[in-house]
C-alpha cells in the first residue's frame, strides 16, 4: 500500500536510536579500523616522519624546498595535466559508449560489456606492455608504418583511456539505463525539442554520475604508476613514479616523503569532491528497470553511433590486447611458443627462479589478499549499512570512515610498500620475512572495491524482510544468516573477484616487498622489460599475456554472476 | 491476552509528532480486533510496538499478563503478516512457511507435515516447491498467512491483510479468513484502512485518528452510532452538520430536523444517513438542486445543493428508477430513523 509508505519509513528511522545498534556497529568496525591503522596509517605516517623529521624536530621546510625545485614542479605539472587530458579524452571517447550501452539493444551486448571491462581489471603493467607492443619501438605500428608513439605523451594518454573506458561506461551508463525515458518524453510533450529535452531533463540527472566517473578517472590517472613506468621513459614522470624513483633509486627519503604528502593532499581533495558527488547522485531520481529502457538503434544515425562505438572498442581495447598476444607468439624465428617455454627456465638470468613460478606466487598471494580484503571490506560494509539508519555522532564517524576506506586507492602504493618495510620489521609485528606481507599490501587496495560492491546490495536488502524473520523467531545473528547472506552471496563473490583481480595486478607496493626469489607476475614483467634483449622483451609479452588471460577469465566468470546493483565502479 | 497500557510513540525525539498517543487497548483470547484508520493514523506503529519492532516511548505492552519491555521481537511469540507480505525471495513457498518452524527447532518431519497442512488450509495444496516470484498477489498473500500461522503464534497480527488485492479476491478472502480464524480459535489483531474489510473481519472495531483511539465497539455499534464527525466521515458519511438539539428536534442549516428520543442535548454534530434523506416535491421540503448522480450498484447516490447557499451539500440514496436528473429541483425531508446525534 503506497500511502502507508511514509509511516513505515519513519518507524524504521527511529528504531535505530537504540543503543545496542551503535554498539554492534562499532564492534563490526573494530577489525577494519585496526587493519587500516596498522597496515595503512602507521606505515604511511612512519615514512612521512622518516622523511621530514630530523631527530625530534619536524622539518616542514623541506616541503617548501621540494615544491620549489624546478624538476619536481615539472613532475607535478605533468602529473596534473596528463590526468586532466586523460580524463577529458576518456569522457570524450566513453560517453557515446555509455549511451549505446544504456539505451541500445543489440546482439552480443552482454559479451561486449564484459570485454570493455577487461582492461579495468588488467594490471597496469600489462596495459603498459600492451601499448608498448602496439606503439613502441619494434611495435606493431612501427613495423607497419614506422609509427612510434612511445616517446610521446600519446602512448600514456591512450593507455589511460583504454584503462578507464569501463569506469565511465559502467558508472554513467549504469545510471543512464535506469533513467526513465518517459521523463524526456514528458518534456517533449510540453514542447521541448529533442535536444532541449535531453539538456534539461537527462543531463542534470546524469551530471553527478559524469562528475563522479570523471573524478575516479582523474584519481586513477593522477596516481598512475605502472603505465607511466613502462611508457613514460625518462621524459614523462608522474608523482607516483617520481616517489618510486626518489625512494628506490636515489634513496632520497625526504623528497619522497614531501611528494607523498603532496599526493596525499591532492587525493584527499579529489575524494572529498567525489564523496560530495556521490551524495548528490543518491538524490531522488526516478529509476526504472534498465531492461525497459533499451531498444534497437533507430535510423541511420543510431546505427552509425553503434558502429562508431563498436569500432572504438575494437581499436582501443581489442587491438592492443591482440597485439600483445601476437608479440608473445612472435620470436624472430617465426611464430611459436619459444617465449613461453623460456619462462620455465631460470637461465635468462633476470630472476633466481624460472619466471613461470611468478604465476603460482601471484595466485597464492592474490588468494590470501582476497580473503583479507573480503573479511575487512565485508565487515566495514556491514557496519556502514547499519549506519544509514542512524543520524548520531557514531553515524557521522562511520560515514567519515566510508570516505577513508577509499584512500588506499589514491595514496601512493609505493609509499605503502616502503612503509611496510620500515615499520613492520620489529616485534610484535616483524613481518619482513613473512609471506603475508605482500597479501596485506594487496588487500589494502582490494578493500575499497569490496566495500563499493557490497554496500549497494546490503543497502538494498529490505529492512522489513529482516523484521519478518525476527517476528518468526530468528535472533539477530540468525536473521543475518538467513536473510542477508543468501541475498548478498552473489555480491560477495563479485567483490571477491574484484579483490582477486586487483591483488593480482598490484604493482606499486608489491614491487618493494616481494622477495627476489618470489616475484609476482607484474613485478616479473616489469623486471623483464627493464632488461635489454629480445628474449626478455618476448618473455615480458608472454607473461603479460598469461596475466591478462587469468584476469580476463576471472572477470568473465564474474560477469556471469554479477548482479545489476553492483555498479559503483 | 494482549493489553496496551497508555502506549505512546513519538518519532524524532520527545517533541516530535506522536504516532501513538496514550493508546489503551485490550484484546481478549480468541477475539478478532480490527484497527481502522486513515493512513498516518498510527495503525502500523501499533502493530510494530506489539511485535517488539518498535519500542514505545511510554506505556506498557502486556501479553498474557507479562510485561514485554526488553523482550526482543523473536522471543515474543507473536505472528505478524506484513502489508506487502515480505516473503523471502530466495526461498520457495514451502521454505517460507517452514521458516518459523525452523527457528523454533521443530523436527524436520513435523515441519514438512505442518507446511503441507497449512498450505492446504490456505487453499494452496501442493504449492510448497513453487518459487515466490511465480506466485500471484493473492497466492503470496496466502503463503504469507500460512507462514505467520505456522509457529502457532499466541497472537496473530495482520497489517493491511488484503490491501493489495483486487476487489473480488478481497471479498472472497475476507470471508475465508473470518471462517479460518473462527475454526482455529486464533487471537487476531488486524489493521486496515478499508472499513468494509474491518467490518467483515472483526468482532470488534477500533477506529484510530492521529495516534489516538476515536471509537471502539462492535462493527454494528460503530456503523450505527459513529462517535463523532471524524468517524462518521471516515466511514463515508458526508451528511454531517452542526446542530443545536432540544428535545426531539434539532436546529441545523438544513432546517429543523427530528432526532430520536433520548438523544444528547445541546450543541452537537448531526449525521443523516443517505437512506434517511427522502426526495419530495420542491415545495414540500428543503429546496435543493440535483448536481450529480453516482450509480452505486444497488442504489443511486444523488448529490444535492440546497438553495440556501450557507447549508452544506447533501447526499441521498435513491432507488434506481426514482433518481431525478441532474439540474432537477427537488425538496428534501429527513427520516428520524436515520438521524444520529454524534458525541
Amino acid at each position: 500500500m503506497a500511502v502507508a509508505g511514509p509511516e513505515v519509513d519513519a518507524t524504521a528511522r527511529s528504531t535505530t536510536k537504540d543503543v545496542r545498534g551503535s554498539a554492534l556497529r562499532l564492534g563490526l568496525l573494530v577489525v577494519p579500523v585496526a587493519f587500516f591503522a596498522v597496515f595503512f596509517a602507521y606505515p604511511v605516517a612512519a615514512i612521512v616522519a622518516r622523511g621530514l623529521k630530523t631527530g625530534d624536530a619536524w622539518q616542514f621546510g623541506r616541503l617548501a624546498d621540494v615544491l620549489a625545485e624546478p624538476d619536481l614542479q615539472q613532475v607535478l605539472w605533468f602529473t596534473t595535466w596528463q590526468a586532466l587530458a586523460s580524463t577529458g579524452l576518456t569522457l570524450l571517447v566513453a560517453l557515446p559508449g555509455a549511451y549505446v550501452f544504456a539505451r541500445y539493444d543489440f546482439p552480443g551486448k552482454q559479451l561486449l560489456r564484459a570485454v570493455v571491462t577487461v582492461p579495468f581489471v588488467l594490471p597496469t603493467v600489462v596495459v603498459g606492455t600492451a601499448f608498448l607492443a602496439l606503439l613502441g619501438r619494434g611495435g606493431a605500428l612501427d613495423e607497419l608504418w614506422g609509427l612510434r608513439l612511445d616517446t610521446t605523451v600519446w602512448a600514456i594518454l591512450l593507455a589511460h583511456v583504454f584503462f578507464n573506458y569501463a569506469v565511465v561506461v559502467r558508472t554513467v551508463g549504469g545510471l543512464w539505463a535506469q533513467l526513465d525515458p518517459r521523463q524526456e518524453e514528458a518534456a517533449r510533450m510540453l514542447g521541448a525539442s529533442r535536444f532541449a529535452a535531453w539538456r534539461k531533463v537527462t543531463l542534470p540527472a546524469l551530471g553527478p554520475a559524469v562528475a563522479g566517473a570523471a573524478l575516479m578517472v582523474f584519481l586513477f590517472t593522477f596516481t598512475s604508476f605502472g603505465v607511466v613506468q613502462i611508457l613514460g621513459g625518462p621524459t614523462f614522470t608522474t608523482l607516483e613514479a617520481e616517489i618510486y624513483r626518489q625512494t628506490a633509486q636515489l634513496l632520497a627519503l625526504d623528497t619522497a616523503a614531501a611528494l607523498t604528502l603532496v599526493q596525499f593532499a591532492a587525493v584527499g581533495a579529489i575524494l572529498a569532491v567525489h564523496a560530495w558527488t556521490v551524495r548528490r547522485r543518491e538524490a531522488a531520481l526516478r529509476l526504472v528497470d534498465p531492461a525497459q529502457t533499451a531498444r534497437r538503434p533507430q535510423g541511420p544515425a543510431g546505427w552509425a553511433l553503434l558502429g562508431g562505438v563498436l569500432l572504438t572498442v575494437l581499436l582501443l581495447v581489442l587491438v592492443p590486447l591482440g597485439v600483445l598476444v601476437e608479440r608473445s607468439l612472435h620470436p624472430s624465428t617465426g611464430y611459436g611458443l619459444d617465449y613461453f617455454s623460456a619462462l620455465t627456465s631460470a637461465d635468462g638470468g633476470a630472476f633466481l627462479v624460472p619466471p613461470i613460478e611468478a604465476i603460482a606466487n601471484s595466485v597464492e598471494y592474490a588468494l590470501a589478499a582476497t580473503a583479507i580484503a573480503v573479511t575487512v571490506g565485508g565487515l566495514a560494509a556491514l557496519a556502514l549499512t547499519l549506519t544509514r539508519r542512524g543520524g548520531t555522532t557514531a553515524g557521522r564517524f562511520v560515514r567519515g570512515f566510508d570516505a577513508l576506506l577509499m584512500l588506499p586507492l589514491g595514496v601512493s602504493a609505493v609509499t605503502v610498500g616502503f612503509g611496510f618495510l620500515i615499520t613492520l620489521d620489529e616485534p610484535p609485528l616483524d613481518l619482513r620475512a613473512s609471506w603475508i606481507l605482500v597479501p596485506l599490501a594487496q588487500a589494502l587496495v582490494g578493500v575499497p572495491f569490496v566495500v563499493r560492491t557490497m554496500l549497494p546490495v546490503l543497502r538494498a536488502v529490505d529492512e522489513r524482510l529482516r523484521e519478518a524473520a525476527a517476528v518468526l523467531g530468528a535472533s539477530p545473528w540468525r536473521v543475518w544468516r538467513e536473510v542477508d547472506l543468501p541475498l548478498v552471496r552473489r555480491a560477495l563473490l563479485v567483490a571477491a573477484g574484484f579483490a582477486f583481480a586487483v591483488s593480482l595486478g598490484e604493482f606499486g607496493a608489491t614491487v618493494f616487498i616481494a622477495r627476489p626469489d618470489q616475484p609476482t607476475l607484474p613485478v616479473a614483467v616489469a623486471t623483464l622489460l627493464g632488461r635489454a634483449g629480445e628474449l626478455n622483451y618476448g618473455q615480458a609479452m608472454a607473461l603479460s599475456t598469461l596475466l591478462m588471460l587469468v584476469c580476463a577469465v576471472s572477470l568473465l566468470l564474474l560477469e556471469r554472476i554479477r548482479t545489476d546493483r553492483t555498479g559503483e565502479f | 491476552m494482549l493489553r496496551l497500557d497508555d502506549v505512546s510513540v513519538r518519532f524524532d525525539g520527545p517533541a516530535g509528532r506522536a504516532a501513538l498517543d496514550g493508546v489503551d487497548l485490550d484484546v481478549a483470547e480468541h477475539e478478532t480486533v480490527c484497527v481502522l484508520g486513515p493512513s498516518g493514523s498510527g495503525k502500523s506503529t501499533l502493530l510494530r510496538v506489539v511485535a517488539g519492532l518498535q519500542a514505545p516511548d511510554t506505556g506498557r505492552v502486556l501479553l498474557a499478563e507479562h510485561d514485554q519491555r526488553g523482550v526482543p521481537a523473536h522471543k515474543r511469540g507473536v505472528g505478524l503478516m506484513f502489508q506487502d507480505h515480505q516473503l523471502f525471495p530466495q526461498r520457495d513457498a514451502g521454505a517460507n512457511v517452514a521458516f518459523g518452524l525452523r527457528m523454533h527447532h521443530v523436527p524436520r518431519a513435523e515441519q514438512d507435515a505442518r507446511v503441507r497442512e497449512l498450505l492446504d488450509l490456505v487453499g494452496l495444496p501442493g504449492a510448497a516447491r513453487r518459487a515466490v516470484a511465480s506466485l500471484s498477489g493473492g497466492e503470496q498473500q496466502r503463503v504469507a498467512l500460512a507462514r505467520a500461522l505456522a509457529p502457532r503464534p499466541r497472537l496473530l497480527m495482520l497489517d493491511e491483510p488484503l490491501g493489495q488485492l483486487d476487489r473480488s479476491l478481497r471479498e472472497r478472502l475476507v470471508v475465508e479468513l473470518r471462517a479460518l480464524f473462527g475454526e482455529l480459535g486464533t487471537t487476531v489483531l488486524a489493521v486496515t484502512h478499508d472499513q468494509g474489510e474491518a467490518f467483515a473481519l472483526a468482532d470488534r472495531v477500533v477506529v484510530m485518528r492521529e495516534g489516538r483511539i476515536a471509537q471502539s465497539g462492535t462493527p454494528l455499534d460503530v456503523w450505527q452510532r459513529p462517535a463523532d464527525a471524524f468517524v462518521a466521515r471516515f466511514l463515508g458519511f458526508d451528511n454531517v452538520v452542526p446542530a443545536a438539539v432540544a428535545g426531539e428536534a434539532a436546529d441545523t442549516a438544513w432546517g429543523k430536523l427530528p432526532v430520536p428520543p433520548g438523544s444528547a442535548q445541546g450543541s452537537h454534530d448531526l449525521l443523516v444517513r443517505p437512506a434517511g434523506v427522502r426526495l419530495v416535491a420542491a415545495a414540500d421540503g428543503l429546496a435543493c438542486t440535483v448536481t450529480a448522480r453516482t450509480f452505486r450498484g444497488t442504489h443511486v447516490a444523488v448529490h444535492l445543493r440546497p438553495e440556501d447557499a450557507a447549508a452544506p451539500r447533501l447526499e441521498a440514496a435513491c432507488a434506481l428508477r426514482d433518481a431525478p436528473e441532474p439540474g432537477a429541483r427537488v425538496g428534501v425531508v429527513f427520516d428520524v430513523a436515520d438521524v444520529v446525534v454524534l458525541g
